[in-house]
């Protein structure tokens, strides 16, 4: 849900990260918080982690300038990809206004990309939101590890998996280095921001 | 108090969330009642925030506080105990309160889509903040779109 502010000109959305476990969601946002200058970030909230898994969400919220004279603050959460805390799933989804569906390149993670899409589409769909219309970006992370002997999937099979039926924009990314952060961010924030102010001018 | 509040309610039933538009009047008359009845009552900081973890208004001396993040947390305190709610046959919890050594912070659910956030010293008494802040939920409903 976003939430339009007149007396300071200001819009407010969410961006959720959402994907498998152990896929780099988290690692999408620490790159994002080291990257940026103070002025534009806030403070990096993370809550509970045990080891390195993320078990309620993280937190970083952006001021990402102004846009027609009004400015734009975006507040990225990224979700516990494990299977059983999909409760805690559906919490940080509400009210969101944008998704970035980190995708996971290891061969081994194959169905789980599938299952995490899936188990997408269903929670938002409980909120009566299809995933056709949010705004959604694909990104398929640890593409760094293709010259590993580490076994990983094509960007073709992976398009072929997640973004057969969808067709959103995606991105090649490698979150560790940083490859691919800001193109995904800067894609979401876009048209996370025009779906936000359409659905305000279509009134 | 004119009210001038957009709520787009039918964005809900059409499936796409639901947005919040306040006007400057609007946002007005919100500071006026957390001023009102809620710092003059002794709060040291008192914080509108929606259940999505937006920050719509705060108010007092939030120094070395980060609002942003206490929004976003306290969302998400209120949706993890709504989950305890449901455990023991509830549907929610209208409030919470924390006890601190020396700064208190007590949550009220305003309507179905906000949380009022208040904070308060050792000095103020709880009851004071509970029934202040009855008051202060009465008078945001309308105002943020007459959400019950």
């Amino acid at each position: 849900m976003s939430f339009i502010d007149l007396s300071k000109n200001e819009v407010q959305c969410k961006v959720v990260y959402y994907g498998p476990g152990r896929g780099g969601k988290t690692t999408n946002l620490l790159y994002i918080h080291q990257a940026m200058t103070e002025a534009v970030r806030g403070k990096m909230v993370t809550i509970d982690t045990k080891g390195d898994r993320t078990l309620f969400f993280d937190f970083l919220p952006l001021a990402l300038g102004k846009i027609q004279g009004l400015s734009i603050k975006i507040q990225l959460y990224t979700v516990p990809g494990q299977v059983m805390y999909n409760a805690t799933r559906k919490l940080v989804l509400k009210g969101v206004d944008g998704i970035v569906f980190v995708a996971d390149s290891l061969r081994v993670q194959k169905e789980k990309n599938v299952e995490s899409l899936e188990n997408l589409r269903q929670n938002l769909a409980e909120d009566n939101i299809d995933i056709k219309e949010i705004p959604l970006v694909l990104q398929y992370n640890k593409r760094d590890l293709g010259g590993s002997n580490i076994p990983i999937l094509s960007v073709e099979e992976m398009e072929e998996d997640l973004n057969q039926e969808l067709q959103v924009p995606w991105f090649t990314g490698s979150a560790l280095k940083g490859d691919g952060v800001f193109e995904t961010l800067r894609e979401i924030s876009k048209r996370t921001v025009k779906y936000v102010s359409r659905k305000l001018l279509s009134r | 108090m004119q009210i001038t509040a957009l709520s787009f309610s039918e964005a809900e039933e059409s499936g796409v969330g639901m947005d919040l538009v306040l006007s400057k009047e609007s946002i007005d008359n919100i500071i006026n009642v957390l001023d009102d009845d809620l710092l003059r009552a002794g709060a040291d900081c008192v914080i509108l925030v929606d259940r999505s973890g937006n920050l719509i208004v705060n108010r007092g001396d939030p120094a070395n506080l980060d609002v942003v993040a206490l929004a976003a947390l306290s969302a998400a305190n209120f949706g993890a105990t709504a989950e305890i709610a449901k455990l023991i046959g509830e549907d929610d919890f209208a409030l919470l309160f924390h006890k601190g050594k020396n700064e208190n912070i007590h949550f009220t659910k305003v309507g179905k889509g906000f949380i009022l956030i208040t904070l308060f010293g050792k000095d103020v008494s709880l009851g004071l903040i509970r029934l202040n802040t009855a008051k202060v939920t009465d008078q945001l409903i309308p105002i943020l779109g007459g959400e019950q």
